[in-house]
């Protein structure tokens, strides 16, 4: 429909000024500190910079590329996390929704039980597995050892190989139940008689889900991807509260790294890395965009 | 249906999912009621002797009432305005589909993506004298939701017929009756959900308060736990009993919005 088409007059009805306080909000105190940080990331701009901060070119990120202060196994490890936990949430969360989907005694309690970990402030679920996840007294290893199996005891948040399994587990732990969420009420706009048709033909439970269901649930998939990739990107509360980057720099990402730049004072530094989050959010975002993009035109 | 093994099994397995949710929360309740020593080794069992005191200590010591003020404060302001604002920008954006609104549309919908550069927000807040202040996190929080809510919410103002505008119009009414008392009750079940996801992003999160607030009176709950773990390492009872109080807010609100949440979603994000 043209803007001057339709029965009634837009401009009159659908008034401008609507916008002006979500857009003022959103640009001035969400893009426009982006776009700050992108010229601050080129400045030696410190916490003692009062009189004016001056260029200094490429020099932060040479710094965070070349120094041996390890932030580039931070990009890394944020990527790694990005991949990682979206991957171990994804399918077992399909897999529980179609289980839940299906009629079965108590689902709805199952459903509300299973999402109530991710409605729970990320600090809390840190303090209380920072508790359960002690190698001395917490309650994992004393599980393992009750039920005999005390050779599986692990120092879950000191030791170097399986600091990142805890970190991986409870992480599906707090969010399976919120992707699982969104796939139920993506399955619930599927069509019965699609199944009841491949039924017939004979079809079996892989090929329903390959030839049916994920084909239908694409924009839940995509709502899923949208959500899992940028929270992943942006992950600062599990890792700071979990195990503050330790040990050593191990589990540091690029969100905890900034903030202990911006704790120490060297704004530039942080800005630089911060810029480097925003390109690799923007390539994912422009590419997940186009994505939702032509869903909307094909539908 | 003919089979009923799969069905136990299934039973079983849902069981045990449960238990793994519950159980962590089970232990933290119980502790909470525990003897410091006997909190120290968070076992399962129950405790040899009931320490109530816990609550009211930790309430005192951890400036539980001060955060949950400002928590409430930061939540409930914040929500309204931002979920409010973004409905009457999603329906000004849904309704008028020239080239400039749709730009406008995916230029908030950028935001999804974009992390905040919290080190440069000090700067802005600063330049507005928002520094240290309930009213920049307030508005730093409201800033936040935008895309996320204009997003869902334009998928469900498409669902609503046009018609309704121009039957309203034709009685005379201007944009904000028309948006006031004829959209926003149609819009009920995606503004509540919105408000209720928002809500308790805003009462989970840490970071904004980490970077924002350098006085202790102004931290929100969360901030408060955390620095309350700083200060009493070994104290688990108390720190259960902070934890457990922290908690009850948000899953109150869970409870009582649940059945909008997954009806939300599935009307805003997911059918398009």
């Amino acid at each position: 429909m043209s803007e001057s088409g339709g029965k009634v007059n837009k401009k009159r009805i659908y008034p401008n000024w609507f916008l002006i306080i979500p857009l003022l909000l959103y640009v001035g105190f969400f893009l426009l500190p982006s776009l700050m940080g992108v010229f601050y990331s080129f400045t030696d701009w410190t916490s003692r910079s009062t009189d004016g901060v001056s260029f200094v070119g490429l020099e932060n990120y040479v710094e965070i590329f070349t120094s041996n202060k390890d932030y580039v196994s931070g990009i890394f490890n944020t990527l790694k996390f990005t991949v990682v936990s979206n991957v171990l949430k994804l399918i077992p969360a399909l897999l529980l929704a179609i289980m839940l989907q299906e009629k079965m005694r108590g689902k709805n309690f199952y459903r509300t039980l299973l999402y109530l970990p991710s409605i729970l402030p990320f600090v809390i679920i840190g303090l209380i597995f920072k508790s359960i996840l002690n190698y001395n007294n917490g309650l994992l290893n004393g599980v393992l050892e009750f039920l005999q199996l005390g050779f599986l005891k692990q120092k879950w948040l000191s030791d170097l190989d399986v600091v990142w399994k805890s970190i991986f587990g409870l992480d599906a732990w707090r969010g399976i139940g919120y992707v699982m969420t969104i796939f139920i009420a993506g399955l619930s706009t599927i069509p019965k008689t699609y199944y009841e048709a491949a039924q017939i033909d004979g079809a079996n439970f892989w090929q329903r889900l390959r030839h049916i269901t994920l084909p239908m649930l694409s924009g839940a998939i995509m709502i899923n991807l949208v959500f899992g990739l940028t929270y992943g990107l942006k992950v600062f509360d599990i890792v700071y509260v979990l195990t503050n980057g330790g040990p050593g720099h191990a589990t540091e990402v690029m969100t905890t790294y900034s903030y202990q730049l911006y704790s120490s004072g060297q704004y530039g530094m942080a800005t630089a890395l911060n810029t480097i989050l925003l390109i690799i959010t923007l390539i994912v975002g422009v590419f997940v965009v186009r994505k939702i993009g032509k869903q909307e035109v094909q539908q | 249906m003919k089979k009923t093994m799969p069905k136990v099994l299934k039973q079983v397995f849902c069981i045990l999912l449960c238990l793994i949710v519950v159980i962590p929360f089970y232990m933290v309740l119980i502790n909470s009621f525990k003897t410091k020593p006997e909190a120290a080794r968070m076992s399962l069992a129950l405790p040899t002797e009931w320490a109530f005191s816990n609550y009211t200590e930790v309430i005192e010591k951890g400036k539980l009432v001060q955060g949950f003020m400002n928590s409430m404060l930061y939540a409930a302001v914040s929500t309204v305005i931002g979920v409010m604002g973004s409905a009457m920008a999603a329906f000004v954006m849904s309704r008028r589909r020239s080239k400039m609104y749709n730009f406008l549309y995916y230029f908030v919908l950028c935001g999804l993506f974009f992390p905040v550069n919290y080190v440069t927000l000090v700067k802005v807040l600063g330049a507005v004298h928002l520094t240290n202040s309930r009213l920049g996190i307030i508005v730093v929080f409201t800033s936040a939701m935008i895309p996320f809510c204009v997003f869902t919410i334009r998928n469900f103002i498409s669902s609503v017929p046009v018609e309704l505008d121009e039957a309203a119009v034709i009685d005379g009414s201007g944009p904000v009756t028309l948006f006031f008392k004829i959209i926003t009750p149609m819009l009920k079940p995606t503004l509540v959900t919105c408000f209720i996801l928002q809500f308790m992003g805003v009462w989970s999160d840490f970071l904004t308060p980490l970077y924002l607030s350098s006085k202790s009176a102004l931290y929100p709950m969360t901030m408060a736990v955390y620095q309350f773990f700083g200060k009493n390492t070994n104290h688990w009872n108390y720190i259960f009993a902070d934890i457990v109080l922290t908690c009850i807010p948000v899953i109150i609100v869970y409870l009582i919005g649940q059945k909008y949440i997954v009806g939300g979603l599935t009307s805003g994000a997911v059918k398009e």
